[in-house]
């Protein structure tokens, strides 16, 4: 008799295929991995091109002139934005952990709901704010042109 | 250190770093809006603006302490995915937090130095 094989719950097909399932915030714990993998990966350049400043004025202006380009500048935005939502879903995970936002345990009466529904407003929330200070960094960009 | 003190140490840097990486990313994201306001400098990226921040106490000790927190929490969560994607068996566990923290050693240093060196 053939094994029945479980399917894998873990690793990053699992990761996009469990959203499905899960709704908002299995996006937003993709949203804050990858987000958080991205910022890990630009941090690294980022000790680089500020270890430059130790070589003096004119290695600093070369190596800021290595990102003085359109593509760098967009790149630098989408860190921005992953730094605000990782930071607003962080808060989020945050207040959960230590039990706020979550209501008072009471009896399962149908239809259920679970403790993420009720701080979905609180991740809503949260959302609005990161998109407001995205918003924010988008005029900033506006007013460099 | 248990695993539950660790992931405590990990949300607290989070929270550490809501303060220090937000005025990091106003600082250094929004300087026309600042300027505008009539706070901060026009171009934060200046080496003039750089030299400045670098010879007042209290910006080097700050990117330290940003430096630290930010490594621990990234590299925390980094193992964290890592041990999710490889299994927990105690051997990858410390394999993986041996190199981890290696290399957070190593950028930490090297972090340091740009910081004090400059």
């Amino acid at each position: 008799m053939m094994e029945k094989v479980m399917p894998r719950e873990s690793g990053p097909l699992f990761w996009i295929t469990a959203a499905r399932h899960y709704g908002l915030e299995h996006w937003l714990y993709l949203g804050h991995r990858l987000s958080g993998l991205g910022m890990l990966a630009y941090f690294c350049l980022h000790l680089w091109v500020t270890a430059a400043r130790l070589g003096g004025e004119a290695a600093w202006e070369a190596r800021m002139a290595l990102f003085d380009n359109a593509f760098f500048h967009a790149l630098e935005y989408v860190v921005f934005v992953a730094c605000l939502f990782h930071g607003a879903n962080g808060l989020r995970l945050i207040l959960a952990e230590l039990g706020f936002g979550l209501g008072k345990p009471g009896r399962p009466v149908y239809p259920y709901r679970t403790c993420l529904e009720r701080q979905r407003r609180l991740a809503l929330v949260l959302v609005v704010v990161a998109l407001a200070l995205a918003g924010l960094g988008a005029l900033d960009l506006g007013l460099g042109r | 250190m248990t695993e539950a003190r660790l992931w405590l140490l990990h949300l607290l840097a989070g929270a550490a770093l809501l303060v220090l990486l937000g005025a990091h990313l106003v600082v250094m994201h929004l300087p026309r809006v600042l300027a505008a306001l009539g706070a901060g400098p026009a171009d934060p990226l200046t080496f003039a603006s750089v030299a400045e921040r670098a010879a007042s106490p209290a910006w080097p000790l700050l990117y330290l302490l940003l430096l630290f927190v930010a490594l621990y929490h990234g590299l925390y969560g980094l193992r964290g995915i890592v041990l999710e994607l490889t299994g927990a068996a105690r051997k990858a566990k410390v394999l993986v937090s041996t190199v981890l923290i290696i290399l957070g050693a190593a950028a930490l240093f090297y972090g340091a130095l740009v910081v004090f060196r400059f």
